[in-house]
């Protein structure tokens, strides 16, 4: 088998359609894990340790054991399960999956945000007044997240690499292209670097923008503990 | 219950391949991040370029998608025959791991503030000792607990190597589950529990690591 430019320039079409797919899966995937990840946060801020110890192991599960099983889990075991058992497509499996693999990633930047908020912020709002919720939406919050914004674009960038993964559960993206292309003329090497290329060409760019967010956010921190 | 003992039977079968490649993944990975992270601290610009540029490229491009590559291209493109496909599946982990734990290095061993390099220049230690005596030993207590999660990560990314046929523990599940298919829930739970099991002593020694990487050390 040779390297064949012929079909090296052939499959990047075919792979590209796949690439808004990719793309669409690791959207839908993020916004599940942004928004479940303050589900965690919640759960874990419960006062009542039992049920604070079984989130924080729940999460710590979902976040140690492959996100491929638990893939395989929801698609093909889940459906099986008496009462809530549903059997859902590829595309809502993938989003589940992953989405809850990575809320437990989320939800921990949240955490490391909510915790950086500096005590006397929390006393200065229960000094004046204010309601849980308006604590949260007006005091903490607003401080808690601008500075996780690069952490949470790191992981954006994880999950994007992660998607993939959705190609062995029947979601029709690039590598599932590139697979199926491979089997049909049995040219894999070719498809294959177009994937990792395409993957390149996305990840690597926004790899670069988020380290100069980082900077930017370092040094906005920097300046405020300089005046303390 | 019978049907767990039966599971559990089957699956140890394919607990061995895990194993191997999840060790012999650590081991690799652990000393390319070593090599790799050190290269790109060096004054030398093609060594730290060239390690610049493997890093990126690893780190860019996503590992399912470099295990299957490995697995057509070595043998296909460049008559390649490791003799195994769990020597695939360890040369794809650890050159990805390797490129993203090579950065905990550098990170680590750029954190070790100016003045202790100076200082052991001024001592006139040679850049071996240097880094032997001085920088390592300070940079190693704070690449832990890192090094910690990045093997936890490793143990899950050794549940890929079935995609390209070896018979590791998801590989014998997905066999019991295809010919009972009412008991696929029991099969993944089971499958998820082992890796648990093996990630648990990894999570309580990256947490005490964490601790002892705060320890004894002012910070600021």
């Amino acid at each position: 088998m040779t390297w064949s430019w012929d079909v090296f320039f052939n499959v990047i079409p075919l792979i590209f359609k796949g690439l808004w797919i990719t793309l669409g899966l690791t959207i839908a995937c993020y916004a599940f894990a942004m928004v479940f990840g303050f589900f965690w946060v919640f759960m874990s801020r419960i006062p009542w340790k039992p049920v604070n110890w079984l989130f924080r192991w729940l999460a710590e599960f979902i976040r140690s054991t492959p996100p491929l099983v638990q893939l395989f889990f929801i698609y093909y075991a889940w459906p099986s399960i008496p009462v809530i058992g549903v059997a859902l497509n590829p595309f809502a499996a993938a989003i589940l999956g992953l989405g809850l693999h990575f809320s437990t990633y989320t939800s921990e930047v949240y955490r490391s945000g909510i915790e950086s908020v500096e005590k006397g912020q929390w006393e200065a709002a229960t000094a004046l007044n204010l309601s849980t919720k308006q604590k949260w939406l007006h005091i903490i919050l607003p401080q808690a997240i601008p500075p996780t914004i690069p952490m949470l674009g790191n992981y954006l960038i994880i999950m994007f690499k992660e998607v993939p993964l959705a190609s062995t559960i029947g979601v029709v993206a690039m590598l599932h292209i590139a697979n199926d292309y491979g089997a049909q003329y049995y040219k894999f090497v070719e498809p294959l670097t177009v994937v990792a290329l395409f993957f390149l060409l996305l990840s690597y760019p926004s790899a670069l923008l988020i380290r100069k967010l980082e900077k930017k956010y370092n040094r906005r921190f920097d300046k405020r503990t300089a005046t303390l | 219950m019978g049907s767990i003992a039966d599971i559990s039977l089957v699956l140890l079968s394919g607990l061995k391949i895990t194993l191997i490649v999840l060790i012999l993944s650590i081991i690799f990975s652990t000393l390319i991040a070593l090599i790799a992270g050190l290269s790109r601290v060096s004054n030398n610009w093609l060594v730290s370029g060239f390690t610049g540029f493997y890093v990126e490229i690893f780190r860019g491009t996503s590992l399912i998608v470099q295990l299957f590559w490995f697995s057509y291209a070595l043998p296909g493109l460049f008559n390649i025959h490791l003799g195994s496909d769990v020597w695939v599946a360890v040369l794809a982990i650890s050159l990805n791991y390797g490129a993203y734990m090579s950065e905990i290095v550098r990170g680590a061993i750029q954190s070790v503030p100016a003045g202790q390099t100076e200082a052991s220049i001024a001592l006139n230690f040679t850049g071996f000792q240097r880094m032997r005596y001085i920088i390592l030993p300070q940079a190693i207590r704070m690449m832990l607990p890192e090094y910690g999660n990045y093997i936890i990560q490793i143990l899950k990314a050794t549940s890929l190597v079935s995609l390209i046929g070896l018979t590791d523990l998801l590989y014998y599940g997905n066999i019991y589950r295809s010919t009972h298919l009412s008991e696929a829930p029991t099969v993944y739970i089971l499958i998820l529990a082992v890796y648990f099991l093996l990630a648990l002593p990894l999570i309580l020694l990256t947490r005490k690591m964490e601790k002892v990487a705060k320890k004894g050390v002012v910070h600021g």
